[in-house]
C-alpha cells in the first residue's frame, strides 16, 4: 500500500533547538544517510565541537559558522506509520519571511520552547503566524529539559505560561511534551528520567496528526490558468481548487456569468477522462465558444458561488522592508487571479511579538507587523471565506514585482 | 488522488505558470532520470507539444549511453534540442584533472551563461530535488540568479500558496524547479507508473550500477544488483548510502556544492 505523506513544520525562537530536534529525529528514525552523518562529524571536528544534530539541517556555510538557520529547508524521515516532510523554519526575526514561507505549506506544526528561557520574541511571533495560517495541529515541546534536571515542576510551570499566551491567539496545542532534542529524551522513545510524564513521544504525538485534503464533496471550483490552443483543440488548463469537476457539468464562468457545459476533460494520451478530483492540474475543453481567460474561476449551476466584491478586508503579515501605505496601489493575488488594488485604509497595526496594538487606523504597515486591511478593487475580485474555501480565501500582495505580504480575508464586502 | 497524481498535479502547475509567465522559458535536460521526468511532465503539461526548447549542456565528458538516448527520444518527442557547449574551452583541454570546480565552472557553469546569453532566456525550468542535497533543500519553486549567474540564498523571495516570484528583472533569469518537493523514490516509482524512459547506465551490470550520473570522468557506479526498476525501489528503501555518493564535486570539499551553486551551477 501506498505510504501517506505528512508536512511538518518545527517553529520557535532561535537557539531553542529547532534544528537539533530535527537532527535527533533523523538520527533516531535512522533517516541520516551514513556519509551525511560522518560528513557532520568531520566538520564538528574541525569546529572543535561535539556532534551537533543541528548541522544536519543547516547546511549553509555561513548556518554552520553562526549556528543559526538562515533559510527554511526541507527534508524526509519516516515512522512505521508515515513519512514525514520536514519544514524547519529559522528562528532569528530577520529571516521571518523564510519561516512563512516554510510554515505556509506544512499540515501540522511543532512549536518548540527552551523551557529555561520561556515564550521569547520569536515564539511569540511564530505561534501567531501558525494561528494566521491556520494550522490547528500544533504540537508544543518544552526543550531542554536537561538543563532544569529533568524537573516536573519547572515543565509545569514554563507549560502554564505557554498554554496562557497560546490561548490569546486561538492556538490549542494538542501535545505539550517535555523533551532534550540533545540527550534524546522524549523524542523518539519515552525518556526514564521524567518517570512523571506520561503524555506521548513526538513521534507518537505525530502519528495522530491527519492529512490536510482539500474539499472533494460540495461546490466546484476550478481556477483557470492559461489557455492552450492544441492542434485546433482550445483547452483551458487551470486546477480543481475544490469539489470534484466531472464531464458533463453544467457551470457558469466567474466573473463573466457565461454558462456552459464541460464537454471533455483532457490529459495527455488519456481518452475519455470523466472526472477531475481536487488539486488535480488539467484541462476542459467547453461546448459553447466563450471567452475563457486566466483568474477566472469555473463554478458548477446550481451550486453556491464565490462572491465577486470591489473591496475586501483582511489580516496582513507584511515581511518586506518597504512599508505598505495607505492609498497606495499594490496587486493583489489569489489563485490564479492577480489585480490591481488600492489600500484604503490599515484599521490597526499590530506588533506580531508582543501581539500589542501599535496604532489603531494607521497610514502604514512595517516589516513584520500584522495588519487588519481593507483593499479596494476597480473590477470585481472572486473571494470565499478562508474557513470554507481556503484557496480562495487568502492572498499575498506583490509590491514593485516582489510578495510582500501574505493575508486572510476576514471579510467579504459587495 | 495518491501520493504520485499530487506531485504530478503540483509538478505541472508550476510548469505552466512559467511558461505564463515567461515565454522566452527552457528546460534544462541533463539526460539523467529526474530531468527526463521533468521533460516527461512537461510533454503533459503542454499535452505533447513541448513550446520551448530543451537544452541539454554538454561537456564532451558524458557517457556514450547519454547521446544515445538523447538522439533518440529529442526526436521521439519532437523536442527543440539545443546543445550547449563551451567550444573554447573544450578545444584548449579543459578537463577534471585541472581541478573540479574549476572543470564545472568551465564546462557547465559558463556554457550554460553562454546558451542563456546567445538565446536571451529569462527562464529555466530544471529538474532538482530537495532531498539531492542539503543546499538544495534551501531552494524555492521560482529562484532568481542575479547579473552575475549568483544565487543570494541569505535573501530569497517568499513563496507561499503557490504565488510564486515572477517578475525578472534586466539581465537576471529566474530558475523554475518544479521537482523541487519529490525524492529520489517518488522519481522511480513515477517512472515505473509511467513507463518514462531512462538511460540504461543506472541499471546494474556485473554488480554495479550509476545511481546519480554527470559526466564520465568524474561518476563512479555503487556496488548493486539492481537491474529493474523494480529492484532500484527496493535497493533506495533500504540504502544508507547517499544519492550522489558517486559525484565527485559533492565531495571534494564540504561547502563545494554550496560554491558551485553560488557560482550558478545547476
Amino acid at each position: 500500500m501506498e505510504r501517506e505523506h505528512l508536512k511538518l513544520v518545527i517553529v520557535g525562537h532561535v537557539d531553542h533547538g529547532k534544528s537539533t530536534l530535527i537532527g535527533r529525529l533523523f538520527y533516531d528514525t535512522d533517516s541520516l544517510p551514513r556519509e551525511k552523518l560522518e560528513e557532520v562529524r568531520q566538520i564538528c571536528e574541525a569546529l572543535g565541537r561535539e556532534l551537533e544534530f543541528a548541522f544536519v539541517m543547516d547546511h549553509l556555510e555561513e548556518e554552520r559558522s553562526q549556528g543559526i538557520t538562515i533559510d527554511t529547508a526541507q527534508t524526509f524521515f519516516k515512522t512505521a506509520k508515515r513519512d514525514y516532510v520536514i519544514i524547519d523554519a529559522p528562528g532569528h526575526r530577520e529571516f521571518t519571511k523564510n519561516m512563512i514561507t516554510g510554515a505556509s505549506q506544512a499540515e501540522a506544526a511543532i512549536l518548540i520552547v527552551d523551557v529555561s528561557e520561556g515564550v521569547q520574541e520569536q515564539t511569540r511571533r511564530h505561534a501567531y503566524i501558525l494561528s494566521m495560517l491556520g494550522l490547528k495541529q500544533v504540537i508544543v515541546v518544552l526543550n531542554k529539559m536537561d538543563l532544569v534536571g529533568y524537573s516536573e515542576e519547572v515543565f509545569e510551570k514554563v507549560r502554564g505560561h505557554t498554554l496562557d499566551f497560546l490561548k490569546r491567539i486561538g492556538i490549542n496545542p494538542t501535545y505539550v511534551i517535555p523533551i532534550s532534542a540533545r540527550e534524546g529524551d522524549n523524542v523518539a522513545s519515552r525518556s526514564e528520567r521524567m518517570p512523571w510524564y506520561t503524555g506521548p513521544t513526538i513521534l507518537e504525538a505525530l502519528d495522530t496528526f491527519k492529512k490536510t485534503e482539500r474539499r472533494d464533496g460540495g461546490p466546484l471550483r476550478f481556477a483557470v490558468q492559461d489557455v492552450y490552443n492544441i492542434e485546433g483543440k482550445r483547452i483551458i488548463v487551470g486546477r480543481v481548487e475544490a469539489g470534484t469537476l466531472r464531464r458533463g457539468d453544467e457551470i457558469v464562468i466567474l466573473p463573466t456569468g457565461e454558462r456552459t457545459r464541460v464537454k471533455s476533460i483532457e490529459e495527455f494520451m488519456r481518452e475519455g477522462v470523466e472526472e477531475a478530483p481536487p488539486g488535480k492540474s488539467t484541462g476542459i475543453t467547453l461546448e459553447d465558444k466563450l471567452f475563457v481567460d486566466r483568474g477566472q474561476i469555473l463554478c458548477r449551476l446550481e451550486e453556491e458561488t464565490p462572491k465577486m466584491v470591489s473591496e475586501v478586508k483582511g489580516s496582513i503579515f507584511w515581511m518586506s522592508s518597504e512599508p505598505l501605505q495607505v492609498g497606495e496601489s499594490v496587486i493583489f493575488k489569489c489563485s490564479t487571479q492577480e489585480a490591481p488594488c488600492r489600500v484604503e485604509a490599515i484599521e490597526r497595526r499590530i506588533d506580531s511579538s508582543t501581539l500589542e496594538v501599535i496604532e489603531e487606523s494607521s497610514s502604514r504597515l512595517e516589516n513584520r507587523e500584522v495588519g487588519e486591511v481593507t483593499l479596494s478593487f476597480a473590477s470585481p475580485v472572486i473571494v470565499e471565506d478562508f474557513n470554507v474555501t481556503p484557496e480562495l480565501g487568502r492572498f499575498v500582495i506583490e509590491k514593485e514585482g516582489n510578495i510582500s505580504g501574505g493575508g486572510i480575508i476576514t471579510r467579504l464586502e459587495g | 488522488m495518491d501520493h504520485l497524481d499530487e506531485l504530478e498535479s503540483r509538478s505541472i502547475y508550476i510548469i505552466r505558470e512559467a511558461y505564463r509567465q515567461f515565454k522566452d522559458i527552457a528546460a534544462l535536460w541533463s539526460i539523467g532520470k529526474d530531468s527526463t521526468t521533468l521533460v516527461w511532465l512537461i510533454r503533459k503539461a503542454f499535452y505533447g507539444k513541448v513550446p520551448f526548447p530543451v537544452v541539454h549542456i554538454d561537456t564532451s565528458y558524458k557517457f556514450k549511453e547519454i547521446y544515445a538516448f538523447r538522439e533518440k527520444w529529442a526526436k521521439e518527442w519532437n523536442l527543440k534540442l539545443i546543445v550547449g557547449r563551451n567550444e573554447e574551452a573544450i578545444k584548449a583541454g579543459m578537463g577534471p584533472e585541472r581541478g573540479k570546480l574549476q572543470c564545472c565552472t568551465a564546462l557547465k557553469t559558463d556554457a550554460l551563461k553562454m546558451t542563456i546569453d546567445k538565446y536571451g532566456f529569462k527562464a529555466l525550468l530544471l529538474g532538482i530535488r530537495r532531498d539531492e542535497h542539503g543546499i538544495r533543500a534551501k531552494e524555492r519553486y521560482f529562484s532568481p540568479r542575479n547579473r552575475e549567474f549568483q544565487w543570494n540564498y541569505k535573501d530569497q523571495p517568499p513563496e507561499l500558496w503557490d504565488q510564486y516570484k515572477t517578475k525578472q528583472e534586466g539581465e537576471e533569469h529566474i530558475r523554475v524547479h518544479p521537482l523541487l518537493h519529490w525524492t529520489e523514490l517518488d522519481i522511480w516509482n513515477y517512472i515505473k507508473r509511467e513507463g518514462i524512459p531512462v538511460v540504461e547506465l543506472y541499471f546494474a551490470k556485473g554488480g554495479r550500477r550509476y545511481r546519480s550520473i554527470g559526466c564520465e570522468p568524474c561518476c563512479s557506479p555503487i556496488p548493486s544488483d539492481a537491474d529493474t526498476i523494480d529492484k532500484i525501489v527496493e535497493e533506495l528503501k533500504t540504502t544508507k548510502i547517499s544519492e550522489r555518493s558517486g559525484r565527485a564535486q559533492d565531495k571534494e570539499r564540504a561547502y563545494m556544492m554550496q560554491k558551485l551553486r553560488a557560482l550558478g551551477y545547476m
